[in-house]
């Protein structure tokens, strides 16, 4: 393999680069951004960025000096994939790429509802959260749509600054698609602990305001005044630039437990990937930072092979949150029905580790605040049943 | 120097948290040697004495980067720079650390209380 083209350019993007070149590649790298910046780190977004404790700078993920000898084409977006001879990548200013392997690490973007009132924001890069912040700064009251992490940090955030926030769930548990309702329930109860209204199982009917966003109405006919509101319904993979090429795409670019989508050459990572999980027996289009970081450096064994390197094991998904200067962390994938129990700590004092099991197996974990005992958890996920 | 903790209460495999600033954790690693390195990882705020323990590593709890106790030095992304070590001395049963004069490298938003 001569050449690499990369497109996407932020953390999952990077991380191939740089695992490319770790396993040998000595050919020509090209890194295909459809932002403008070099790639930066995005939890901080909704944490300490926003908080303002941390800098643009500081979300550089380059290290000083860091050269991965790769022309990089940022602040251009991919618009087609062909296989000819090589394969050839499009981009939005006209011109194109050619490269013998192809990595597809185009990530994901936020939800929206629609409509272009001010003061309604979704969070997803370095421009949403500067935004954010400066509306919030000049607001006393936010709603948050969506009760997944994402809004439980800027809801956070906000009442660190002294907002007044609520939160909507149309679920009738908050952080259920994540957590399972049950433990949903216990970390919605650190929210309220803080003086955030949450209302579950309440679906908006939609925003109101005449150019700028003035309250949240409900199915139900309740009406939330706002005067900023924080969408975070989740995101959707960027892929329609795929359409027409021949790579399989359901929920994400379908790929083995390699990384290895239907056409040969190219591989997915990121949050647009959805690598087949053998603990799971499913694709899973999983956008956690981790996953990002960690699964490039398979799937660069993939592409460089030709898709002959055994895959290393999956590990589990894991994600980390920072609320109200709690640390909750989670890692493993549940489904309805899984038996939950707390291990350690208790749900009264929001300090707890519980453990997720399906048969005997623990597929899950959870901790809040208890990161020591959460390293030790976290290595049984998907054990065998009986394993300790 | 710095007392620790006794010997006797930090077992192999284990490791403890001293309260200096910036904090200092000491490892006693399944080989029987002591280490001591900033408690503070060098990417983000996350305690390495709630890590992952491995021979002469210790595994982040929060983004596992890697950090060799003898060097400091770590192994892969997303920390960058190496955590600041220090010595440790053992006198009478007792474990003690020598803080090191450099300065230490703290993670964005993490300062020190006289910095």
């Amino acid at each position: 393999m001569k050449s690499v083209a990369i497109v996407g350019a932020s953390l999952a993007g990077l991380s191939t680069a740089r695992a490319l070149r770790a396993q040998g590649f000595g050919g020509r790298l090209t890194i295909v951004g459809a932002e403008p910046h070099r790639p930066y780190d995005r939890p901080p977004l909704s944490k300490e960025f926003l908080a303002g404790q941390m800098t643009t700078a500081d979300l550089a993920l380059e290290g000083d000096g860091e050269d991965l000898d790769a022309d990089w084409r940022l602040g251009v977006a991919a618009t087609r994939l062909e296989q000819g001879r090589s394969l050839r990548i499009a981009l939005a200013d006209g011109s194109a790429v050619e490269a013998d392997g192809v990595v597809i690490a185009t990530g994901a973007v936020a939800r929206t509802l629609g409509g272009d009132l001010g003061g309604v924001h979704t969070l997803r890069t370095i421009e949403d959260a500067a935004t954010l912040r400066a509306d919030l700064d000049a607001a006393r009251r936010l709603v948050v749509i969506g009760a997944g992490f994402i809004g439980a940090e800027v809801a956070c955030v906000a009442r660190t600054l002294g907002l007044d926030v609520t939160i909507v769930e149309a679920a009738p548990a908050p952080f259920a698609r994540a957590l399972g309702p049950e433990m949903g329930a216990a970390l919605a109860g650190l929210h309220e602990d803080h003086g955030v209204r949450l209302i579950c199982g309440a679906a908006v009917r939609g925003l109101t305001g005449e150019g700028r966003v003035d309250g949240v109405l409900l199915e139900d006919g309740r009406r939330l005044d706002a005067d900023v509101v924080l969408v975070g319904i989740g995101a959707r993979p960027v892929v329609e630039w795929l359409d027409g090429s021949g790579v399989r795409v359901g929920d994400g670019v379908v790929c083995d437990t390699g990384g290895a989508t239907s056409m040969p050459g190219v591989v997915a990572v990121g949050d647009c990937a959805a690598w087949f999980d053998p603990a799971l027996g499913a694709h899973l289009r999983v956008e956690h930072w981790t996953g990002a970081a960690r699964r490039p450096a398979t799937a660069a064994r993939t592409l460089l092979s030709g898709g002959a390197a055994v895959p290393d094991t999956l590990a589990p998904p894991y994600l980390w949150s920072d609320q109200y200067g709690m640390r909750v962390q989670f890692a493993g994938h549940t489904l309805p029905g899984d038996e939950v129990s707390v291990e350690e700590g208790d749900l009264a004092s929001r300090r707890f580790l519980a453990v997720y099991r399906r048969e005997g197996r623990t597929v899950a974990v959870l901790g809040v605040d208890q990161p020591r005992s959460f390293t030790r958890w976290r290595r049984r996920v998907n054990e065998p049943a009986g394993a300790r | 120097m710095i007392p620790a903790c006794p010997l006797a209460a930090l077992p192999r495999g284990e490791a403890l948290r001293v309260e200096t600033d910036p904090p200092i954790a000491v490892f006693h690693t399944e080989d029987g040697e002591l280490y001591a390195v900033d408690d503070t990882c060098t990417h983000q705020d996350a305690s390495l004495a709630d890590g992952w323990l491995e021979g002469c590593e210790v595994e982040c709890p929060l983004h596992a980067s890697r950090f060799d106790l003898r060097t400091g030095r770590v192994d892969a992304p997303p920390a960058k720079l190496p955590v600041r070590t220090h010595q440790v001395v053992v006198q009478d049963e007792t474990v003690y650390i020598v803080p090191s004069d450099l300065p230490p490298n703290l993670p964005p938003g993490v300062r020190t209380g006289s910095a």
